[in-house]
Order: C-alpha cells, then structure tokens, then sequence
C-alpha cells in the first residue's frame, strides 16, 4: 500500500507540480518549436510518453545492472546520453520494420526528441533521486504526460492567439513565451496538491 | 594571435550566444534565478566549450564524418563529467545549486552547434579561442539576465541588498514564470530592432549558427538532429569538413510538410 502511495505522489508531483517545462525547462525547444497545433503538438507528446517512459526505464536498467554494480556511476552522463541517442535511433528503426502503423503516428517526431534535454534529465533525476527501475519508469511517464499536458495547452492557445492583434514586436515568440509564463504561474498553484 | 581576438570578439558581441543566436535557452531560463547562479553555468559551460572545441579540432582530421555527431557528444560529456567533478570537489555550493543543469550542460545546443559549425572544420587555436569567446558571451549574458531577476524578484544584487528600503520584491521574477516574461521582453527588443534595422533598409537576418538558427526554432534542425546520420547520403548532404558555417543544411521536403515552422519574419516577407 505504501508503495502504491509513493507511486502516486510520484505520479502527481512529476506530471503537474513539478512540470517538466514550465517549471524545471526541460524540453523547452519542442515545446516552444512543435506547439502551433494541436494535432501535431498531441503527435510530439504522445512520441515523448513513449521515448521518455521506455529510456527512463533503460536508463533504469543500465544504471542498476551495469553502473552501481561495477561502481562507475561517475560515468552516468556520457553513458546515459550514448544510451538515449543510440535507443532513440534504434526504435524509429524497429518501429518502421515492425510497426508502420505506429511508425505511421509517431515516426516523425522521433528524431526530434534525440537530444531532448527532458530525456536525459529525467535519466539523471530518477539516479540522483536513487528511484529503482520501476519507480523511476513511472517517473519517466509523468513527467512525460506533464510535458504532453503543458504543450497540448500551449498550442491549443496558440491557436486562437493566431487570430489576435498582437503589437508588432511581440508578433511570433515573445508572445507565446508570455502566454508560457502565465501558464507556469498557473501550474505554481498545483504545488497545493502535495 | 588577431584571429584570436576576432574569435573573441565574436562570440561576445557580434554572434553571443543568447541574445543575438538565442541559444541555449534551457540552461538560460533554468539558473538565472540570481547573478552568481548565471555566473557560475556561464562560466561552467565555457570550460566545457572551450576544452570540446580545442579537442574536437584536433581530432577533425580523424573523426568519419558519418559518426561524428557520435564522437562530438563522447568528447562533450567526457569534459562535462571532469567539469562535475571538479564542482562536487571545489565548489560543493555551485554545483548543488545549479544541481541537474550541470550534467544537461551535454546537450546545451551552444555547444554541440560550435563543434559542427566551427571546430570542426577549424584548426584548434582559433577553436579553442571561439569556445572562449561564445562562452564568455554566454557567461556574460546570463550574469545580465541573473542579475536582472535577482534585483527584481529578491532586492539583491551578488546577495548584497542593494534596493532601497521600501522597495517590495517582485517574487514572480524570482520564479518559474518570471523567466518566461524575461525572455519574452528579450525576444521582443531583439525583434523590433530586427524591425528598424528592415525598416532602414539593413540586414535583419539572423546570423546563421550552424546548429539551428535559433532555440525557438529547434524542430529539424541542430541540436535535435539525428544521432547517427545513416541515411545521411540520401536525406541531407553531408557536411564537407571546410565549408562555410554559415552554410544551412536543406529542408527535408517531406518533413516539412508535416511541420510548419516558426518563422519570425514569415508575417512580413
């Protein structure tokens, strides 16, 4: 019971209080690139859900089996990058030989999220925060579904910001990055959650 | 020794890295809750660049160009995790409080995007000193911005009370949103001088950075592009070692139709 307690404090505190974009800008480069629309901002997150809760779970493995029982955990960035890039290339391999539909669906956003830095920052939190391989997969997930919430958001805003009179140097990013900071002091309010 | 200076100069004005390439903006909103926080990733992240680019540069005539996003992230996270240590050594304060940032330092664009755009196909003393350059533009501008937030959002300045008695933090500028708003107002002065510079018939473009044009921009190209180039041949011409960095590297048509980027000028062409 206690353990499904913790899961889920996990689970509240990845994915709203402490949200991966706007409160720890982690991600902030698809967040703020792939948000125009809804359709393509609903694409990157669910490719994030799933590259972000599989590496974190990898990462999981590696840093249990392979970095604390041979004691190198010094070397947890270099292999937790190498690891994450090189799984990130593998799956859109295997996705496109054995699953086109998904391939279909996710395949593009793929590639983007290689070097995302919310991929290896949830790698090196879930270590540093001594998280097991469950745990820390769990981890992976909300902060994943915290990043897909927030950007999902974003663009639906955007959406209708398009249509607005905005004075003309804060026409593009400047805009959308205030309408981020509104929505981050929105997200502030869920740390009455925990 | 002048090509060196030049390097210099570059990086801290001409090309810096956030407010004229707005690069690297995960770490920028991230430590600049206070001006030694941004001090101390500036100055962080400029070891890091400049030791990759001295041994990138060395090492440009041995790296294969398939592989050599591969060989630039090893050799960036090697000087990275030798940087960490030496924080958790020397200076146990810093590194808790810039805590996760440190190790992300590994996929700051700024770095990456010199070892592609410049290093690469440069000998190492030039760069060696254009990592110098691009992080001490780096240091410098999130020192500004720390310090901006700090005096704002807590009083201080270096920890040192520096507003008058009456004067009422502005919390929110010490806090998650109010990096946002500060990058916001960044990217709005940058456009409307961009805006006059058109008006008087200048060149507004952006430099080009060699990893993307900007952080804002990131989709398809630099720091998120693939890690292993196998379909380099037939997606996107390889890079020849020597050619300009300022050269872009195409679109993917394909791509391109699934995405649609943010263009800052797109309103106006």
């Amino acid at each position: 019971m206690d353990n499904v307690k913790e899961l889920l404090v996990i689970l509240i505190g990845s994915s709203l209080v402490s949200n991966v974009v706007l409160s720890q800008f982690l991600g902030l480069c698809p967040f703020l690139g792939v948000s125009r629309k809804v359709k393509t901002a609903a694409g990157m997150g669910g490719a994030v859900i799933f590259v972000i809760t599989l590496a974190s779970f990898v990462a999981g493995v590696i840093n249990q089996f392979v970095l604390i029982k041979f004691k190198v955990q010094y070397l947890d960035t270099i292999v937790f990058i190498l690891v994450i890039a090189a799984l990130v290339q593998f799956v859109e391999m295997f996705l496109r030989k054995v699953m086109p539909a998904l391939y279909e669906a996710l395949g593009v956003y793929l590639p983007l999220i290689t070097t995302n830095c919310a991929v290896l920052g949830v790698a090196i939190n879930n270590e540093q925060a001594e998280y097991g391989i469950l745990t820390g997969t769990v981890n992976g997930f909300a902060t994943a579904v915290g990043f897909t919430v927030a950007i999902v958001i974003l663009a639906g805003i955007r959406e209708k910001i398009a249509y607005n009179d905005v004075p003309k140097a804060f026409q593009g990013m400047p805009i959308v990055l205030l309408t981020a900071g509104l929505m981050a002091i929105a997200f502030v309010g869920f740390s009455g959650l925990l | 020794m002048n090509k060196a200076g030049e390097r210099l100069y570059n990086g801290l004005v001409k090309e810096n890295p956030t407010f004229v390439l707005m690069l690297g903006m995960c770490p920028t909103l991230a430590v600049t809750t206070s001006a030694m926080n941004g001090l101390g990733m500036g100055l962080t992240t400029m070891v890091v660049l400049a030791l990759s680019n001295l041994f990138i540069s060395l090492l440009r005539r041995v790296i294969p160009d398939r592989v050599r996003i591969p060989a630039f992230i090893v050799v960036i996270a090697s000087f990275v995790t030798v940087v960490q240590l030496l924080l958790e050594a020397y200076l146990p304060a810093l590194n808790k409080s810039l805590g996760v940032y440190i190790p992300l330092i590994v996929v700051n664009c700024i770095i990456l995007g010199r070892a592609e755009s410049y290093a690469y196909s440069n000998p190492p003393i030039p760069s060696l000193f254009d990592g110098i350059g691009m992080g001490l533009g780096f240091s410098f501008a999130l020192t500004c911005i720390g310090a901006f937030r700090e005096l704002l959002g807590a009083g201080k300045l270096f920890g040192a009370a520096l507003m008058p008695e009456g004067f009422e933090p502005i919390r929110i500028f010490g806090q998650a949103p109010g990096a946002f708003f500060v990058l916001a107002m960044l990217v709005a002065v940058q456009n409307a001088i961009k805006n006059r510079r058109k008006k008087a018939g200048k060149p507004y473009e952006k430099i080009g950075s060699g990893c993307s044009e900007d952080c804002m921009n990131c989709s398809d190209r630099g720091c998120t592009r693939r890690f292993y180039d196998a379909g380099a041949a037939e997606k996107k011409p390889v890079r020849q070692p020597g050619s300009t960095a300022q050269g872009k590297r195409p679109k993917p048509a394909q791509k391109q139709a699934e995405f649609e980027y943010i263009d800052l000028d797109k309103e106006e062409k």
